[in-house]
């Protein structure tokens, strides 16, 4: 009976193992599938434009689009005989980017929930304040970014630490918003009992407003993950930066017409670290939600 | 139960914090060296490229340490203003077109040209040969294309040179030119801005999809604004005026100014190596181009009659008076610049038997190949 019992978990526990795995072929074969179907277009696309000559909304050729495999192909490419393979050179420029972002999404994300939590409390700080951090979004970051450089770098700021403040400055928004509505979200009966506990503001924020807010905050801080890496791109540009991805977005910009696939293979690996960031978020909040009290209790 | 979330909470949050606090000692680097060295930082017009061969070869070379000077190069930029960044104390040197510095000069900041590195104007107007365009004067109702911001008045002065009004397109057309010549490669334009020492070159490097073989000279009318007579002095040094009005601060600038021509004329006679330089401090730039982009440069720079640096009274004059008819500045500048330091720097050099006026120094023949690789 003993050896029964014990071998029904076995089987079940294989069983869903199998399962995994057939839910990741299923998802590792639509990722295949959909980028397929991406090289595709964008191969048909261009061959029809290209024998149509058609010129709206642009003409195509080897220069506005070139082909994937030359992309794909340019990344294997050393730009300078005996230099390093343009991946390493961009990969180097990534983990650089992905410094400045990192710094400037902890920093946007801290400062996003932390005027979350004072706004959600302060009915009066919500109307004279909300204007304004909204009205911050609406200036454009590139106006922005080189005010930040100029008065950072007068205080002795590393030049890199200016760029992390320009993301952090993309990155803290829609935290601060969802915070707020996340806030607010709680269930009133819960509320309602711990008030009738005489719970104190405090225990009353940690243990029911902030759980029921998670979803909202982590759905904020996957909108701000890949905010924070555009954010560090642009603010390189102002900031005599070149070691990192907006510095080669820059260089290969001057020289798209002699070499287009190298700018485009930038934005693909630009475009890796955007994701890259947006799954750290993910299974953060896999670690974070699933523990969260409403869902195991 | 609940505390377990707490814990993922925390958990989450401590390892971001590990991470931000890595990032932010790994990209402190290195604690800084003490040395008896003066630290000075120079701000370029542009991105690091050959056009500025001459202070990465000073630093590679070991010029400025030997002068006692630890140079910090800051490249420049869409949104760096060099002038800005000296009058913002966030550079002792930049380099600039003479008439930006000017400008900003004319609207009160206190910048002093203290050595003219470039005695010649490398800006020329493209046109393809098959449309006959070989002259200014026929670009008359044409459309052409300039960067603007800053950069135009040359192209502006010889177009007005012929009767045309760029400033209000009467007579011409002028067109907002983007940083790559695609544009002009599908002839969008009848006539285009280039650099001798760039553009030229990105148009030689591009494949002509009628003969799939490159483009050659032969294919293009190359205006130079120097032949035109509207050339205006192009990259100089600057510096703050209250700064340099400090004798410790004239010593450092001398000592700058003679290791960075000797910079200069390191890739005057050494091509190759230092556009080897170049590519060091930029991994991405491509080498043929930048092989010719030295080469050009130095024919801005050499010969130097006068010896590198040292202001040309005539080519002052000229810019001046083309910054003034276009309104770049309202009232003729007075101090604008200052030769005694930059003679200073060229006497040392001199004394040490450095070959400081380039007569005998002979363009080299560049070939340019697809890319510009």
């Amino acid at each position: 009976m003993a050896s029964s019992a014990l071998a029904i978990p076995r089987r079940s526990a294989r069983a869903t193992a199998r399962e995994h795995l057939g839910d990741l072929a299923v998802r590792a074969g639509t990722f295949v599938l959909v980028l397929a179907a991406l090289w595709a277009g964008w191969e048909a696309y261009r061959w029809l434009w290209m024998r149509e000559g058609w010129t709206r909304p642009f003409v195509v050729d080897e220069t506005t689009m070139p082909r994937i495999h030359e992309i794909v192909g340019q990344l294997f490419e050393r730009l300078q005989p005996g230099g390093p393979l343009l991946i390493e050179l961009l990969f180097d420029a990534a983990i650089f980017t992905a410094k400045e972002a990192a710094v400037g999404f902890a920093l946007g994300a801290s400062v996003g929930f932390a005027l979350g939590v004072v706004l959600a409390h302060s009915r009066l700080l919500q109307r004279g304040l909300l204007p304004y951090v909204i009205a911050s979004q609406t200036v454009p970051i590139l106006a922005v970014a080189p005010l930040v450089v100029v008065y950072l770098g007068s205080l002795n700021v590393p030049a890199w630490f200016s760029v992390s403040v320009i993301s952090a400055y993309l990155t803290f928004f829609p935290v601060t918003i969802n915070t707020l509505r996340g806030l607010h979200s709680a269930d009133a009966r819960a509320v309602e009992l711990m008030r009738s506990y005489a719970a104190g503001r405090w225990s009353l924020l940690w243990k029911v407003r902030v759980p029921a807010s998670l979803p909202y905050i982590f759905s904020a801080l996957k909108v701000s993950a890949t905010a924070s890496v555009v954010g560090a791109i642009i603010g390189e540009l102002p900031s005599s930066i070149q070691e990192g991805l907006g510095g080669a977005i820059l260089n290969f910009n001057q020289y798209y017409t002699l070499d287009p696939a190298s700018l485009w293979a930038t934005n693909i690996i630009a475009a890796l670290l955007g994701i890259t960031f947006f799954i750290a978020v993910h299974l953060a909040e896999r670690l974070v939600v699933r523990r969260a009290p409403e869902n195991v209790a | 139960m609940k505390t377990s979330y707490m814990i993922g909470t925390v958990l989450v949050a401590a390892a971001a914090a590990v991470a931000a606090a890595a990032a932010i000692s790994t990209s402190a680097g290195a604690a800084p060296e003490r040395s008896s060295l003066t630290k000075v930082t120079l701000q370029l017009k542009w991105v690091t490229q050959a056009q500025f061969a001459g202070y990465y070869a000073a630093k590679a070379k070991g010029y400025y340490r030997q002068a006692g000077l630890d140079v910090r190069i800051k490249p420049g930029g869409p949104d760096i203003i060099p002038e800005q960044v000296v009058a913002g104390r966030q550079a002792e040197f930049g380099i600039n077109w003479f008439s930006n510095q000017l400008a900003a000069r004319d609207k009160g900041a206190n910048l002093v040209n203290i050595g003219q590195v470039f005695t010649r104007s490398g800006l020329t107007l493209l046109t393809w040969k098959d449309t006959g365009l070989n002259t200014i004067a026929k670009l008359r109702g044409k459309k052409v294309a300039n960067w603007l911001g800053g950069n135009e008045w040359e192209v502006f002065a010889a177009l007005t040179k012929f009767g045309m009004d760029p400033t209000r397109n009467r007579g011409v057309t002028i067109v907002q030119q983007p940083f790559d010549m695609n544009f002009f490669l599908r002839r969008q334009v009848d006539a285009a801005s280039a650099m001798t020492y760039n553009e030229l070159a990105q148009v030689l490097e591009a494949k002509n999809s009628k003969t799939g073989k490159l483009y050659q000279p032969k294919d293009l009318n190359v205006i130079k604004m120097e032949a035109v007579g509207t050339g205006m002095l192009e990259d100089g040094i600057f510096v703050r005026g209250d700064w340099i009005s400090d004798k410790a601060n004239q010593a450092t600038a001398r000592k700058f100014l003679a290791a960075s021509f000797k910079g200069w004329v390191y890739c005057r006679d050494h091509l190759r190596d230092c556009v080897k330089i170049v590519l060091a401090n930029g991994p991405a730039l491509p080498r043929g181009h930048q092989t010719w982009q030295m080469n050009e440069i130095n024919a801005l720079i050499w010969p130097a009659p006068k010896g590198i640096g040292i202001m040309d009274p005539k080519s002052y004059s000229r810019t001046v008076s083309i910054s003034r008819r276009f309104k770049v500045v309202k009232k003729a500048p007075k101090g604008a610049f200052r030769t005694d330091l930059a003679r200073a720097a060229v006497a040392t050099l001199r004394r040490q038997g450095v070959d400081v006026t380039g007569k005998r120094w002979k363009k080299a023949t560049i070939k340019l190949t697809a890319g510009g690789k």
